[in-house]
């Protein structure tokens, strides 16, 4: 079976900096890999460039067995590929509801038909006409964002009608990781979904992705605290300066000298707790 | 032949300078502000008139005189800066871009009132001597022009290069939260460039004063125009590029003049930006096309809970609205026909504007669009009126959809200025589209309104109408709003990059957004048409588009009540202070800077 996802060779240079070099990786069905390293390692990048955002000046993406080197971010969506974002990109305006149900915006069919040139005029009727199909999808999907609300325990559901930005910023992760979920992600991109979160909050988060994790959704992972990327993942690879320095399980990755190198080398970065703005 | 190819060529060096004097100051609050002043060309019609005013009443001689226009103009972006901008700072995106309109309505009108519309002709002071060269002749103004142009370009250059405050600006343009941590007094900064940006303009003015031997008030909105297209060529916030920039535009246009005629100057200049946008937004002289940043901070528009009407109070006060003939007013009927007209645009707009967050500068031509469509098939094809509208509310609509679809993937004051130049070009077209459109004569004698055989040419007959279309086309907008298509359209306003990791097509829905829009607003200048029973290609021009924004934000940008509450407010309380209406626009200008100040989310609350 072909892995999740197959990164081969990806290169990223940004005026002379180069921010990715020779990555590579493999993602198997039901795995979760960290992606660790001292900011500015590259990580968000990497990200970046697996979920369409950028572009890789070499290099190959394979998704599911497809190459999607370079292909457009909603593509991979309706691929089934969900991320995050490292400083947290809800849509402000939007209530909590309707944040998580544009994560669902991929799996639209009866308001979307697959008609070529007619379809947006279609949706468009659709939408204002709506035909039972069409209702009957809306709260299908209603109830399916509020099941994934629910799995903050009691964060985020006392606050369904709330805008975004009225929310704290744990919040905000947590709405960001839910419109993740609402797309039925077959894989899932947390880029530092504990960012900013105090010690009773990450402890929360680390549940919640250990649960889809047992659910046997794949996940990569970028994540500052240690103890967590520990605890939870299958496999660890290290980056520092673009590169892959390190690849393996967790305990391993842990003692290897180089990694112990490239923290130490970057004591202030490495040990980054820092508070996101 | 030679010799009038060379005369060409002077022309569209000095054209191309005083666009550089122009463009330049542009280029240098963009990259300090982050910010196109769409007041600039306001500041050059200041300096303009103040040089008018020094040589007419006190007979100043050349060199006092350019020193008059830079004190006033540098005084006025000062002013512009600190009344203006300075206060936003941390307020929602548009705020700023918003706020420069509102200035530009307040200056033209100021100086309109003081100065009076009428042309002023500014005295020559520079000797009328021409030198033939090649054939063709260069005169000491043309020298003069040029040397001003070059000067300017040295000095500017010394002080960014030399002195410690040019350093101040350099590092502000690159990074400002950088340059503020390291000592840079960054409100200092603004000021000085707003200072030097609005001298240059100023500047600008009275020379092209004395080239045309004419100035009016009417010159601000197309200089900032041209401006905006030198920047654009030269890439935003470059400020040799924007010279260069400036120099394409004058030679292009001179020989587009001498290849086609005058009246094909500007449609060459908005062409050029349409395409500069479209194949090069980051200017001929950008090296790369970076990502664009992620929005940290701030969002969209300003933040807020919208203030909910009940639906019985929306019932009763259309109920209200209908019994309204029944007061036997035609005047007032008039007025509220002409309200629920604008109302139309401001639904449109407030769809495009706030619900997708597409800041459209030049949604007068939908309706232009809509009227030519109404009347030519009333007209030429005679289809009855009942048809003919809603035909052209479908013909806008597409038509609209295509003309804004290149301007798809820009982002923020792109679209506002791409927005800006479509809708010149639709103007342009149809003064030159003689074949079609009749040009400059205009479309007379359009039939009255009708449905089937009753007519509504009369007041009431008219009103009514608009009212049902209105209601019509507000109820099919709240219902858009409320299915997936509303959620759709605010995350590409809020974020298109997050929304498009969703798999949320932005060109997609941004089309959906604005074939609904152009429908609404291709049915209000459809009707208007009718009603006015003339329209020529001026009928709907900026003004009316920069009023549309007006209403839109005083209701609350993507609030569908509020768009409607906006027009009425905006259309009918000038009608009941008549005794103000000379200062009719200015009030619209305080008005819109007086709430993105303090009530930026509008009267009732953005969506």
């Amino acid at each position: 079976m072909a892995p999740v996802l197959e990164v081969r060779g990806l290169r990223k240079r940004f005026g002379g900096v180069t921010a990715v070099e020779d990555a590579a990786l493999d993602l198997r069905e039901g795995e979760l890999l960290s992606i660790i390293g001292p900011n500015g390692a590259g990580k968000t990048t990497l990200f970046n460039l697996v979920s369409g955002l950028d572009r890789p000046d070499t290099g190959s993406v394979r998704l599911f067995g497809q190459d999607v080197t370079g292909a457009a971010p909603e593509r991979l969506a309706g691929l089934g590929l969900a991320r995050t974002f490292q400083h947290g990109r809800v849509f402000g305006n939007l209530s909590v509801l309707d944040n998580v149900l544009v994560g669902a915006h991929a799996r639209l069919r009866a308001v979307r038909p697959a008609v070529p040139v007619l379809g947006p005029l279609l949706e468009l009727a659709l939408a204002a006409i709506r035909p039972g199909g069409v209702r009957a999808e809306e709260a299908a999907l209603r109830e399916d964002a509020i099941r994934i609300i629910s799995l903050f325990g009691e964060r985020l559901t006392p606050r369904l009608d709330h805008p975004a930005f009225s929310l704290s910023y744990a919040n905000r992760r947590r709405v960001e990781i839910g419109r993740a979920l609402a797309l039925h992600p077959r894989l899932l991109l947390l880029d530092e979904p504990t960012a900013g979160m105090n010690e009773t909050e990450t402890a929360e988060m680390q549940e919640v992705v250990a649960g889809l994790k047992r659910s046997g959704l794949t996940i990569l992972l970028i994540e500052h605290k240690l103890e967590m990327v520990m605890r939870l993942s299958d496999r660890v690879i290290v980056m520092d300066n673009g590169r892959r320095i390190a690849e393996g399980l967790p305990q391993a990755v842990r003692h290897d000298p180089a990694v112990i190198e490239a923290y130490l080398g970057h004591r202030e970065a490495g040990a980054a707790r820092e508070p996101v703005p | 032949m030679g010799g009038a190819w060379f005369d060409y060529t002077v022309n569209g060096f000095v054209i191309g300078n005083i666009y550089a004097l122009l463009a330049v100051g542009l280029a240098l609050i963009y990259g300090v502000a982050n910010l196109v002043n769409f007041a600039h060309g306001s500041v050059y019609v200041v300096g303009a008139y103040v040089g008018w005013a020094a040589i007419t009443y006190l007979d100043t001689p050349l060199p006092v005189t350019l020193l008059c226009v830079v004190a006033v103009s540098a005084l006025v972006g000062v002013g512009i800066e600190r009344i203006g901008l300075r206060p936003l700072h941390g307020s929602s995106r548009i705020a700023p871009l918003l706020a420069t309109i509102g200035i530009a309505l307040v200056l033209d009108q100021v100086v309109q009132l003081v100065f009076t519309p009428d042309p002023r002709a500014v005295p020559m002071q520079v000797p009328e001597w021409r030198v033939a060269v090649g054939g063709g002749t260069i005169g000491a103004l043309d020298l003069l022009i040029a040397g001003i142009g070059l000067t300017s370009a040295v000095v500017l250059y010394g002080f960014l290069r030399f002195t410690k405050l040019g350093w101040a600006v350099r590092a502000t343009a690159q990074d400002s939260d950088a340059a503020q941590q390291m000592g840079v007094d960054v409100n200092r900064v603004n000021m000085a460039v707003f200072a030097i940006a609005s001298a240059l303009s100023g500047v600008s003015g009275v020379l092209v004063g004395m080239y045309y031997n004419q100035i009016s008030t009417a010159m601000s909105f197309e200089a900032t125009l041209k401006g905006i297209v030198a920047l654009i060529i030269g890439g935003l916030g470059n400020v040799p590029g924007a010279i260069a920039g400036s120099l394409i535009l004058g030679l292009t246009e001179s020989y587009g003049i001498a290849l086609f005629g005058t009246s094909y100057r500007n449609l060459f200049a908005f062409v050029l930006l349409i395409a500069m946008l479209v194949w090069r937004p980051n200017g001929l002289f950008a090296a790369r096309r970076a990502l664009p940043p992620e929005p940290m901070t701030g969002t969209f528009i300003a933040r807020s809970r919208p203030v909910v009407v009940p639906r019985w109070a929306v019932a009763a006060l259309v109920v209200a609205a209908a019994l309204l003939p029944l007061l036997g007013q035609p005047y007032l009927l008039q007025i509220g026909a002409n309200s629920l007209m604008y109302a139309m645009l401001a639904l449109s707009l407030t769809l495009v504007a706030g619900t997708v967050g597409q800041v459209s500068l030049g949604h007068a031509a939908l309706l232009a669009i809509g009227g030519y469509a109404s009347g030519l098939l009333a007209m030429d094809a005679g289809w009855p009126v009942a048809l003919s509208i809603p035909a052209a509310g479908l013909v806008t609509a597409a038509l609209g959809t295509l003309l804004v679809f290149p301007a798809f993937r820009l982002t923020g004051h792109y679209v506002s200025i791409a927005t800006l130049g479509i809708g010149e070009i639709v103007s342009l077209v149809i003064l030159n589209w003689t074949g079609l459109t009749r040009g400059a004569i205009g479309l007379g004698g359009i039939p009255p309104l009708e449905v089937f055989g009753f007519d509504l040419g009369s007041v009431e007959g008219t009103y009514w109408l608009c009212l049902a279309v209105l209601v019509l086309l507000a109820l099919l907008q709240l219902r858009l709003l409320r299915s997936h298509l509303g959620r759709t359209w605010r995350a590409i306003r809020d974020d298109p990059v997050a929304a498009r990791s969703y798999g949320v097509s932005g060109d997609r829905y941004k089309a959906l957004a604005f074939g609904f829009g152009g429908f609404a607003a291709g049915i209000s200048g459809a009707i208007t048409a009718h009603v006015y029973s003339y329209i020529n290609h001026e009928t709907f021009g900026a003004s009316i588009s920069i009023l549309a924004l007006t209403m839109v934000i005083l209701g609350g940008l993507g609030n569908v009540a509020g768009a409607v509450l906006g027009a009425t407010l905006l259309i009918a309380l000038p009608e009941a202070f008549r005794f103000l209406a000379e200062y009719r626009i200015l009030i619209y200008g305080i008005v819109l800077l007086l709430l993105i100040r303090f009530r930026p989310q509008g009267l009732m609350g953005t969506v």
